[in-house]
């Protein structure tokens, strides 16, 4: 059966048309109506002439270090603030309200009072980290949650230790619920780490291309590196829900 | 001489009373457990298990021995196989050769390495009785082991029961008088 929401490359190639068109209608009617909407051909061209300089790619792993490393801090502290909150019943009750904080407040106020208080280099590492952690921290807090009770029961009777019940009772629940979370929060860290970019403007990042091409209207540009972080957010979520899926069938209930 | 003693138990959930000042002694060897379902013989088991607390009386000389149980569920984990959950409870203490006698012995002999959820019912429950009793123990708690058995599955497995016993205090959730009168095992009725 075909997945719900599938992209087919046939619907991709009728949206390029239409953008094409929209562009080419652009230039027609206005002199410079290019520069309003850059045709996807131009977008490509303009990629193209990027992919083999140095600088983009510094650029590219610049702004992934920073994000992926927020990401992954994320990771690491939602995950073990779940487990701590489920030994410790009040500890997940004092984390609650900051955690509805970070889900409900608009990133742009994170982003504004991030600036205030950290480097400008730091700013997309931070914003990445906050909006990953509510989805994480909540699942994984879920899935322990829903862990079997029998099972762990059965292990307190046979005195089964910890590390073992760690590795085929909680993880096999844990982990489908890390892995919804996972996809949630790998699309979340690209969208606010790139906008934290663009309002923070650190040095050779891909927002401050960004910004950059919006105020020189360079919008060949603007399509190029917004496509850039498709691609590289795309491929990085395959990569970790790839890994992972391994994980999952290797320990999954 | 080891012995299990109930006093006086009683214990109510959601206002409904399950146990109504249950008291027996269980000395070494198997002690049935029978009456009617919803008579709280699960909950009595549990209680000797650490499990569950009486609302009065007490449970003695439970406390401090090492328990083996089988569960009124067979509590396997799904994803591993028959030997993995084995392994998950006897960790270093897996023997494959032991292991593989008693599967076999409880008419499981070639599915060791074959994934639990596959498994039907019955034999979800021989694991789950092979898994007590090779696991050490003190003292044995079996809640209905024999559920959903074939005659000839059930004659083995109390044969497994009653050998494996050795001296021990065994107490055994029952409905069937006939289990009791096979192991010439005392009988509590509550």
């Amino acid at each position: 059966m075909k997945k719900a929401g599938a992209i087919r490359p046939w619907a991709v190639a009728v949206w390029l048309l239409v953008w094409q068109g929209g562009s080419m209608a652009l230039e027609a009617a206005y002199p410079h109506g290019g520069l309003l909407l850059a045709s996807p051909l131009a977008a490509a061209a303009r990629l193209m002439e990027l992919l083999p300089t140095a600088v983009f790619w510094q650029t590219v792993g610049r702004s992934a270090g920073h994000i992926l490393a927020g990401f992954f801090l994320s990771c690491l502290l939602a995950v073990a603030a779940a487990a701590l909150c489920a030994r410790f019943r009040r500890m997940g009750e004092l984390l609650s309200p900051l955690v509805a904080a970070a889900k409900a407040v608009p990133v742009v106020s994170f982003i504004i009072l991030a600036l205030v208080w950290l480097d400008t280099k730091h700013l997309s590492l931070f914003i990445s980290a906050l909006m990953v952690f509510p989805p994480i921290y909540l699942n994984v807090a879920e899935g322990i949650a829903q862990t079997d009770r029998g099972l762990l029961e059965m292990a307190r009777v046979f005195r089964v230790p910890f590390s073992r019940q760690l590795r085929d009772i909680y993880l096999p629940s844990v982990l489908p619920y890390f892995r919804t979370a996972m996809s949630l929060a790998l699309g979340l860290c690209w969208k606010s780490g790139a906008a934290a970019e663009v309002i923070g403007l650190p040095d050779g990042t891909i927002g401050e291309r960004l910004y950059t091409a919006k105020v020189y209207f360079q919008t060949p540009d603007l399509f190029a590196w917004t496509a850039v972080i498709v691609a590289v957010a795309v491929v990085f979520e395959k990569v970790m829900l790839r890994a992972v899926d391994a994980l999952v069938r290797r320990w999954g209930g | 001489m080891m012995e299990l003693r109930a006093e006086n138990i009683c214990k109510s959930f959601d206002g409904q009373q399950v146990l109504d000042h249950v008291s027996f002694t269980a000395g070494p060897g198997i002690t049935c457990i029978m009456g009617p379902s919803g008579r709280g013989k699960t909950t009595l088991i549990r209680m000797f298990l650490g499990l569950e607390v009486p609302d009065s009386g007490r449970v003695v000389g439970a406390e401090g021995l090492r328990w083996s149980a089988v569960f009124q569920e067979d509590r396997l984990l799904t994803s591993l196989t028959a030997a993995g959950n084995l392994r998950f409870v006897l960790g270093r203490n897996y023997d494959s050769r032991q292991a593989g006698a008693l599967l076999e012995e409880l008419g499981l002999g070639d599915v060791g390495d074959k994934r639990v959820r596959d498994f039907s019912g019955g034999m979800c429950r021989r694991l789950a009785l092979a898994r007590a009793l090779l696991s050490p123990f003190d003292a044995l708690a079996l809640d209905e082991p024999l559920a959903g058995l074939d005659p000839e599955n059930r004659r083995r497995a109390l044969e497994c029961i009653r050998r494996n016993a050795q001296g021990r205090p065994v107490l055994l959730v029952t409905h069937d008088e006939a289990d009791q009168a096979f192991l010439q095992a005392a009988a509590v009725w509550i």
